[in-house]
């Protein structure tokens, strides 16, 4: 990972509303006195909701708000599969491939999107709104073919759900701008 | 036969998610009962009933709860593993997402009785709807004054979290969990000394399940004997499968422990029989990790023996002809699944996991992955077959925790049992990439 450089202007001095700082404090206070850096991976997914992706900006971010060293942050970021340390599209589809989701056509369902958004496995379509991501077992394996997009389980999909849900992520992100 | 439900009984009954109806329906008597009983009359009941962890390892839970050291004045924790990543497993979820107050009481009564004053849930990061269930159940239950200071009127003092992990299946391991849950990377740690020693912050720590802390209350609200009068001995009690792959009815089912796989499979009650009228190939009892099983071992052990869902008849014969019931993650492949294909999503999710810090399972595990894919795309060589089983051999029992031995046992047991289906991919690449190996239902006899 590039730590030292600054890799995106748009985060520089990018800070959590005021109700976003509440929410940081009580998760601090969870935790034994001095023990408050288990809040990490609770308030990088905080950040990575409210700024798309964890920049070094939002990292260092992150550990200015918990108090330690920008390079803990950066430790623990790049070992979680859920952080986004590259810019992502409006809407991340994170579809399961693992075997039991394989049994129920779930490699053909990602075959499906990958024509239909015509991007490859780690894209993102022209427009910027979906990106593709692979994932491995989400504990969903008995509603599968699934994806997880946002905080959002989609289970049992087949192409027309794909269909529409894409064709009402489009209008929402249209009517929006 | 209609089977004994303790932890779903009420699961569907309206509003059980919200804390009015999960008290009408006898919700927390078990903390009435449990604050007026001692720690150890407590540790006692748990013992009596048998009750074995239900995360994967089916270590007795009692004596678990017994080993933790009480040093004067250092603070005791007890973590609840909800990580649930195993592939195949997902009953946790259903638990927590339906009855999330179950596993409230639960963490109450065992906080209770192992002394701990602080107690966390660490759920996996993916599950984070269900972070907010379990945290507007928890904020009912202090404010009816199940949590926080004083409990009942009883002295006893308990605040209880919801600490999300960020997607690492190591997290499940219980080092790698309480590692996580103090902010940091989910390595692995040294054993000894154990959790039960020095855990959480250096503190002496417990680490369960899910399932097996919202267990405790039915074994203290029934006691201890009753609850080991429900199963097949040494198997007491009921456990969550999650059933999946090519049934008719996947989904999240309590049995009662040793009913047959074959009533398991086939009955409506449960999964309903294989989807589609097709025939049933392989079997993965207990999440990815443990050995599949080929047709003519699932319903009968080597032996002839009806199987059972009990951690003994499943373990039957060993890892020749045997399985584990692990954490309950039941897949079923039907005729048109390839088991080499299905063997190399698994050594792919196990190299994705592996925290790194060993390299027998850090780069054992990615060999694995590469051998399987090139056999899987038609330029395998024959000696690729013993290289994976020497590879395999080589991961097992060489690592800090036992995620090398789950990535090694699913590739062993594939070519153990399905070897000619791997020669088949090697020898005839372009029939393979075509269709389904045709010779799946002749099996070798094995020896019991
Ligand atoms: C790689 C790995 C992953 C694991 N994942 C889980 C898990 O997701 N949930 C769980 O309860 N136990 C999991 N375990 C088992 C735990 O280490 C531990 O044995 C268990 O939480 C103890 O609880 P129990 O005694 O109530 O079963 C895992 C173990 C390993 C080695
Ligand atoms: S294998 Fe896809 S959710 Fe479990």
């Amino acid at each position: 990972m590039e730590s030292s450089i600054k890799n995106n202007p748009a985060h520089v001095g990018c800070t959590f509303s005021a109700d976003r700082l509440t929410e940081v404090d009580r998760l601090m206070k969870q935790y034994p006195e001095g023990k408050h850096k288990s809040a990490i991976l609770r308030i990088l997914h905080m950040g990575q909701k409210d700024f798309g992706w964890l920049s070094v900006e939002v990292m260092d971010y992150v550990a200015s708000l918990l108090n330690i060293q920008p390079i803990e942050v950066y430790e623990v970021a790049t070992f979680y599969s859920m952080y986004h340390l590259k810019p992502v599209g409006k809407y991340v589809f994170e579809f399961c491939q693992t075997g039991p989701c394989c049994t129920r056509g779930a490699e053909k369902t990602i075959d499906y999107i990958k024509n239909k958004l015509n991007i490859e496995v780690g894209g993102t379509s022209a427009d910027g709104l979906f990106t593709l991501k692979t994932v491995e077992c989400l504990g969903a394996c008995g509603y599968a073919p699934m994806m997880q997009v946002g905080d959002v389980f989609f289970e049992h999909l087949n192409e027309e759900k794909i269909d529409t849900l894409i064709e009402n992520w489009r209008k929402e992100a249209a009517s929006k701008n | 036969m209609a089977g004994k439900k303790i932890l779903l009984a009420n699961d569907h009954v309206e509003g059980i998610r919200y804390y009015d109806a999960y008290r009408k329906h006898g919700g927390y008597t078990s903390v009435e009962k449990a604050l007026k009983m001692t720690s150890d009359d407590i540790v006692e009941e748990v013992k009596k009933s048998g009750l074995r962890g239900r995360g994967g390892a089916g270590f007795p839970t009692g004596m678990k709860w017994s080993f933790l050291a009480k040093p004067e004045g250092v603070p005791r924790y007890l973590l609840c593993n909800a990580d649930e990543s195993e592939p195949g497993t997902f009953k946790d979820r259903y638990l927590m997402e339906y009855m999330p107050h179950s596993l409230v009481e639960g963490m109450i009564v065992s906080s209770f009785a192992l002394g701990a004053n602080t107690s966390y849930i660490y759920i996996r990061g993916e599950y984070m709807w269900i972070v907010s269930i379990l945290e507007e159940a928890i904020a009912e239950a202090y404010k009816n004054g199940w949590l926080g200071k004083n409990i009942q009127g009883s002295g006893y003092d308990l605040d209880l979290y919801v600490t999300p992990g960020a997607g690492a299946y190591i997290c499940g391991e219980e080092t790698a969990l309480i590692e996580s849950l103090e902010g940091k990377r989910g390595n692995p740690r040294m054993k000894p000394p154990f959790p039960a020693i020095k855990g959480l912050w250096g503190c002496p720590t417990v680490v369960n399940n899910v399932e097996t802390i919202a267990t405790v209350p039915h074994i203290i609200n029934m006691g201890g004997d009753a609850y080991a009068g429900i199963g097949v001995g040494r198997s007491t009690g009921t456990k969550l499968i999650s059933a999946c792959g090519n049934i008719r009815k996947p989904g999240v089912y309590e049995i009662e422990m040793g009913i047959s796989v074959e009533e398991f499979i086939y009955s409506d009650e449960y999964c309903g029989g294989i989807a589609d009228g097709k025939k049933l190939k392989a079997m993965i009892a207990g999440g990815s990790s443990v050995p599949i099983l080929p047709h003519n071992l699932i319903t009968k052990t080597a032996a002839g023996e009806p199987r059972l869902m009990t951690y003994e008849s499943l373990a039957d014969g060993g890892f020749i002809s045997g399985t584990m019931l692990g954490s309950g993650g039941f897949i079923i492949y039907d005729e048109d699944q390839c088991i080499v294909h299905n063997t190399y999503t698994l050594a792919r999710f196990y190299h994705h996991e592996s925290c790194g810090q060993c390299s027998p399972c850090r780069e054992g595990t990615g060999w694995m992955e590469k051998v399987l894919h090139r056999i899987e795309n038609g330029h395998g060589k024959m000696s690729d077959i013993d290289l994976l089983v020497d590879v395999a051999k080589k991961i097992e029992g060489n690592t800090i925790c036992p995620l090398g031995d789950a990535a090694a046992w699913p590739v062993a047991a594939a070519i153990r049992h399905f070897r000619d289906e791997f020669e088949w991919h090697i020898q005839e690449p372009e029939a393979a990439q075509r269709g389904n190996y045709p010779h799946w239902e002749n099996r070798p006899e094995v020896v019991a």
